[in-house]
């Protein structure tokens, strides 16, 4: 399992890419991405994912 | 971009100057005639005078540029969506150039070889300067190495103060500001939905909670080291207006040495949340109610523009878009030669600029202080015209003094020629009980509408000093007004 990131939603702040533990998250153009290859949903590391505790914008970091 | 920024054409002056030593050229006006506030120390006042953030009158003669190296951020407030660049250092509904700290200094190095005048820079967003620190840090690394002169200021929410005080003292940086909208949490939580702070997320009570101790921990630190804090609050009536005197009160308490009030700016366009439920902002009457209320402080802040992050410039005037990246060419190198030079001008243009005021007071006298609007683009002179204006500088008028009261922003009614409408509506709001206009420069139609309105509009004191005109048009004003009546 991965989250991923709403590309129409995504300001491109980069709070989400700073927090990953993972280094999962990257900036593609002006927004930013995941890579699902990476991510294990902080699993193990912190008790919820970083990126949509961190992420402004409501429901811009989902559940893939 | 020949231009420079404080109009050195208008002090005419500049162009057949030669270097000289001596304290004008140190770059510190130690030696200037500006006299500092009762209420600050004589150590405080040497740091902020020559501070076009902090100082009243150094904000004629010098620049600041904000450079907008931090997106991210780590707190959510309602007056901000996120969309956009936050509103409590920036300009709400703009959004700002995003730069790597190696992309901010050769924008900084840019605007330094154009503008002797800039002596501070300053990191404020758009979202937080230490929500990733390393990277704020870095770039001040890069300009101090670069530029040494220029004085590195941030600005902060807070939230991750307490972790990187000893890194800020460390690298010199003397000036902080920390956005304070409260002491009590129960206030706190109807500003703030939500904190990120130690890896989750906080809300309601307890993020208000955790951010307010932050807060006090991270001011305490940073005056316990000799720091200069000044503490920004956003007014938000209804909510925490009458709550702002508790706040002054805890930040003087622990060492802030201003207090700054700025109001809320509130559009249900710009997407945020205190926008869309019809949170309304200030009038400038009840903003100015509760700046006098905290008396001094408000009287060296009230200058303060709610510059965007990305923002470059003095007083009205921002040239941040001449220097967007893709603009830039080969950046000439920065020659301090010319800082020099404007260093001494500068001398000369405060001591006139103060004899000239002294000249034309007269003694104490009763009168009835009037508001008199001013279009300037710096120097301390009347040298903007009427349309080219986006704000105006609010000065109270008597044939005693004239005192800076605050500044006053308008939509720039007059766009390539085009006068609209709608714009000019929004410059007499902001002209609201001003009696008088000094500019440069006015057409006869906005001057025929401000006539209809009830204001005066007057380039008849074009490049001269503002508070010395001012006060020669108010004692002109009230012997015509004595003599109309003893006719
Ligand atoms: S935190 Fe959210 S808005 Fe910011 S870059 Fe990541 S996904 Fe985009
Ligand atoms: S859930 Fe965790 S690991 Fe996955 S992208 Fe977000 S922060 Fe990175």
């Amino acid at each position: 399992m991965a989250y991923k990131i709403i590309a129409e939603k995504c300001n491109g702040c980069g709070s989400c890419e700073f927090e990953c533990p993972n280094r999962a998250i990257t900036a593609k153009g002006a927004i930013f991405v995941i890579n699902p290859g990476k991510c294990t949903e902080c699993k193990g590391i912190f008790p919820t994912p970083q990126c949509a505790a961190t992420c402004p914008v409501p429901k811009c970091c989902v559940q893939a | 971009m020949t231009q420079n920024i404080v109009s050195l054409a208008s002090i005419g002056r500049f162009n057949n100057k030669k270097p000289v030593t001596g304290c004008a050229a140190s770059g510190n006006t130690s030696c200037g005639s500006a006299a500092g506030p009762d209420d600050l120390s004589a150590e405080v006042w040497q740091k902020v005078q020559d501070h076009p953030c902090y100082s009243e009158d150094a904000h004629h003669y010098f620049a600041r540029m904000h450079i907008a190296v931090a997106p991210a951020c780590n707190i959510q407030c309602h007056y901000c969506n996120r969309k956009y660049d936050c509103s409590n250092e920036s300009r709400p509904g703009v959004v700002s150039e995003k730069l790597a700290p190696e992309e901010a200094l050769r924008k900084v190095l840019a605007v330094a070889a154009e503008v002797p005048q800039l002596s501070v820079v300053g990191i404020a967003g758009p979202g937080d300067a230490l929500a990733q620190a390393e990277k704020t840090f870095r770039t001040f690394e890069l300009i101090h190495a670069a530029l040494p002169h220029v004085k590195l200021c941030l600005s902060t929410n807070g939230l991750a103060l307490p972790d990187h005080v000893e890194r800020i003292a460390q690298m010199g940086i003397d000036h902080v500001t920390i956005t304070i909208n409260m002491v009590d949490p129960e206030i706190g939580a109807q500003i703030y939905p939500w904190i990120f702070y130690r890896h989750r997320r906080w809300e309601g009570l307890e993020a208000a909670q955790i951010l307010h101790e932050r807060q006090m921990q991270g001011l305490e630190a940073l005056t316990a080291k000799g720091i200069l804090v000044k503490v920004n609050s956003v007014l938000i009536p209804g909510i925490n207006d009458g709550h702002l005197m508790a706040v002054n009160t805890a930040v003087r308490a622990r060492g802030a040495f201003l207090h700054n009030i700025m109001p809320l700016i509130s559009d249900p366009a710009h997407g945020t949340h205190f926008g869309l439920i019809g949170q309304r902002g200030p009038t400038p009457a009840e903003l100015r109610q509760v700046q006098d209320k905290l008396g001094a402080d408000a009287k060296l802040m009230r200058h303060c523009r709610q510059c965007r992050a990305d923002a470059v410039g003095l007083l009205g005037e921002d040239r941040g878009a001449e220097f967007a990246l893709n603009k830039l060419g080969e950046v000439k190198p920065f020659d301090p030669h010319q800082r020099e030079i404007y260093l001494t001008v500068v001398e000369q243009e405060r001591a006139d600029r103060q004899k000239a005021k002294e000249a034309a007071q007269m003694a104490q006298t009763n009168e009835t202080p009037v508001l008199v609007a001013v279009a300037t683009k710096g120097g301390g002179r009347i040298n903007l015209h009427f349309g080219h204006a986006n704000e105006f500088q609010i000065y109270e008028v008597t044939s005693a003094g004239a005192r800076f009261i605050g500044h006053r922003r308008t939509d720039k009614y007059c766009v390539g020629g085009q006068s609209d409408g709608n714009a000019f509506d929004t410059t007499l709001k902001a002209l609201d009980g001003v009696a008088c206009v000094l500019c440069a420069k006015i057409g006869d139609s906005p001057r025929e509408k401000l006539a209809a309105a009830g204001i005066e509009a007057s380039d008849h004191y074009a490049f001269e000093y503002i508070e010395a005109s001012a006060i020669t048009w108010y004692a002109t004003k009230a012997r015509n007004e004595a003599t109309a009546a003893s006719a």
